[in-house]
């Protein structure tokens, strides 16, 4: 089944090709990064101008770099939530438009579905079950995974997210939006040992998060000891935030009986938390799998692939509605 | 001539089909719910007159101004049917729309632009077509002008909404006014036709809305100087 995905909830634009026998065709990415900086963060309304002006291109861009045609596919996917509305909209309009006009179905995937599968997309993927770290600027959940759409979930953020905690560290810094790879990068050059920060809830017996607090720790050093110890400082900050994420992870996995752990999202791509999580997982007897590094950001990919898990026992071509869930738990989705 | 035309500017949602003259048309008063009633009404028209996207010549799309969400969706609607049927695309303006169902030859358009603005343009009837009088802007209501010539008809929601204001100063001036009037694909299918005659045709991934109102955020440097201000 050859299935187009395609994903406009925030700040880039993905459309991909994704085969279930061939796997992966093609994907192609624009992201608006560099646009919202001069904004110190997304514009909703500059995010969903710009889609609409690169999500036909980027298609047509996808089917070249496959050679395939539109009258190859057997369904498009799109993602329906949660994210910006208006952002959403753009992606889920073309995308059953397209359907309709082929005459295939379309499916509206959930965009965390999208990145907690991404590590499928591998000559050698995770078996089911699994726990899935979901760590991002915009989301921090541990998920019990038992198949394609048997989700539970098992602990979140109760405040700021992981990433959104490194982007904010990264701006009181003065890194610049969105600083967390940025801050990733001082980090390494600085000493982790020099200043402690709090491990929030580190000990609270449950698989919840909380980075508010460790933000607001961070100000109160940086007020302390001046931006000239920012190494030093962004390094005690990824030190703190990693080892909250790995130790919550773990403990789930062993909490769930479970011996495989996904990582995916944005902060997935940090190189201190895979390099700590695989050591401290090997030690534990669990195996993790993350996403290839350019899956990590929004993707189409991820949508194509998801989309075609759920487009295989439910090819309806009749629904041509395409209303978009900025909010949308994941633990509501149905199961496949 | 046939054509496909959409409009999801306000919150009517619009289509029609113009089979060589003949429109086919529907149109909800659909307040949010655009994405749900757009495609389920163009299936509907396509069903209706027993004939397939990929036998028509084009599809339009009120290409603005009128709500940013909702110019998009009739945009991202129009760039999906057109590239799946490798079809041209056309843009047509809101604005002219309102003066087509006016009834009159001279119409003075003000559609409602939100935070206390319109969008308004005039138009003149010149043969079939319509020649721009005043370009389609974005201003404040006090700043609305009736051109010169006598016979002038006011027409859209801008009369609503910020009635207050344009009526004490363009009623004397304007033989009737027609608030009702809204952007509609029926009465955008025979410019949109026009348009294509002309070879003003588009590539579908060239369709793109008219927002008008494009200054839409603070830059970090901007807001450090309003602060500093």
């Amino acid at each position: 089944m050859l299935v187009l995905g395609v994903e406009s909830s925030c700040d880039e634009t993905g459309v991909a090709l994704y085969d279930s026998v061939r796997g992966l065709l093609a994907h192609a990415l624009y992201s608006q990064i560099a646009m919202h900086n001069d904004y110190g963060g997304v514009v909703p309304e500059l995010a969903s101008r710009d889609h609409i002006r690169r999500v036909l291109p980027l298609t047509r861009q996808v089917l070249a770099e496959s050679g395939c045609t539109l009258a190859e596919l057997d369904g498009i996917a799109y993602t329906q939530g949660p994210g910006l509305a208006g952002a959403l909209l753009v992606g889920a309009g073309m995308a059953r438009a397209l359907a309709f006009s082929l005459n295939i179905p379309a499916v509206g995937v959930h965009h965390l579905e999208g990145h907690m599968l991404s590590p499928l997309i591998s000559d050698t993927p995770p078996e089911f079950p699994f726990v899935a770290l979901l760590v991002s600027g915009g989301h921090t959940q541990l998920m019990r995974v038992s198949g394609v759409g048997r989700y539970t979930l098992l602990g979140e953020t109760l405040d700021d997210a992981a990433g959104e905690a490194f982007d904010k560290t990264a701006q009181l810094l003065g890194l610049g939006y969105p600083g967390g790879p940025a801050l990733s990068k001082l980090a390494a050059t600085g000493d982790a040992s020099r200043f402690t920060l709090p491990r929030p809830m580190l000990n609270s017996g449950d698989f919840d998060f909380s980075f508010s607090g460790l933000k607001t720790a961070v100000l109160t050093l940086v007020r302390k000891q001046g931006l000239d110890q920012a190494a030093d400082i962004a390094a005690a900050f990824q030190a703190a935030a990693v080892d909250v994420l790995v130790s919550k992870s773990l403990a789930a996995c062993v909490h769930s009986g479970v011996t495989r752990l996904v990582v995916a999202g944005g902060v997935g791509a940090n190189a201190h938390l895979r390099e700590q999580l695989t050591r401290e997982a090997a030690m534990r007897g669990i195996s993790v799998f993350y996403p290839r590094l350019e899956f990590c950001t929004d993707n189409g990919a991820m949508i194509a692939y998801a989309g075609a898990q759920r487009l295989a026992t439910h090819m309806k071509t009749s629904d041509l509605t395409f209303a978009v869930k900025p909010r949308w738990e994941l633990a509501t989705l149905d199961a496949v | 001539m046939k054509l496909l035309v959409l409009d999801t500017s306000t919150e009517w949602c619009s289509a029609a089909l113009w089979l060589d003259g003949h429109v086919q048309a529907r149109r909800i008063l659909a307040e949010q719910r655009h994405s749900s009633l757009l495609l389920p009404m163009v299936d509907d028209l396509l069903r209706e007159s027993a004939i397939a996207l990929r036998q028509l010549d084009g599809i339009a799309y009120g290409a603005g101004p009128g709500s940013f969400t909702g110019l998009r969706i009739a945009c991202a609607v129009t760039q999906g049917l057109a590239l799946g049927a490798d079809l041209p695309v056309v843009g047509v303006s809101t604005l002219e729309s309102i003066a087509e169902q006016a009834g009159a030859e001279q119409v003075l358009t003000v559609l409602d632009a939100r935070m206390a603005e319109v969008y308004w343009a005039a138009y003149r009837r010149d043969g079939v077509d319509w020649h721009t009088v005043s370009e389609p802007q974005l201003a404040l209501p006090e700043s609305v002008a009736v051109p010169e010539g006598g016979d002038w008809v006011g027409a859209s929601n801008g009369f609503v909404a910020l009635g207050n204001v344009l009526r004490p100063r363009l009623a004397a001036r304007l033989a009737r006014i027609d608030d009702t009037l809204m952007p509609d694909a029926a009465a955008m299918a025979p410019l949109a036709a026009r348009a294509f005659e002309r070879g003003e045709r588009q590539d579908a991934a060239l369709a793109a809305p008219i927002y008008l109102r494009d200054k839409v955020a603070l830059t970090v440097d901007e807001r450090r100087a309003r602060c500093s201000a």
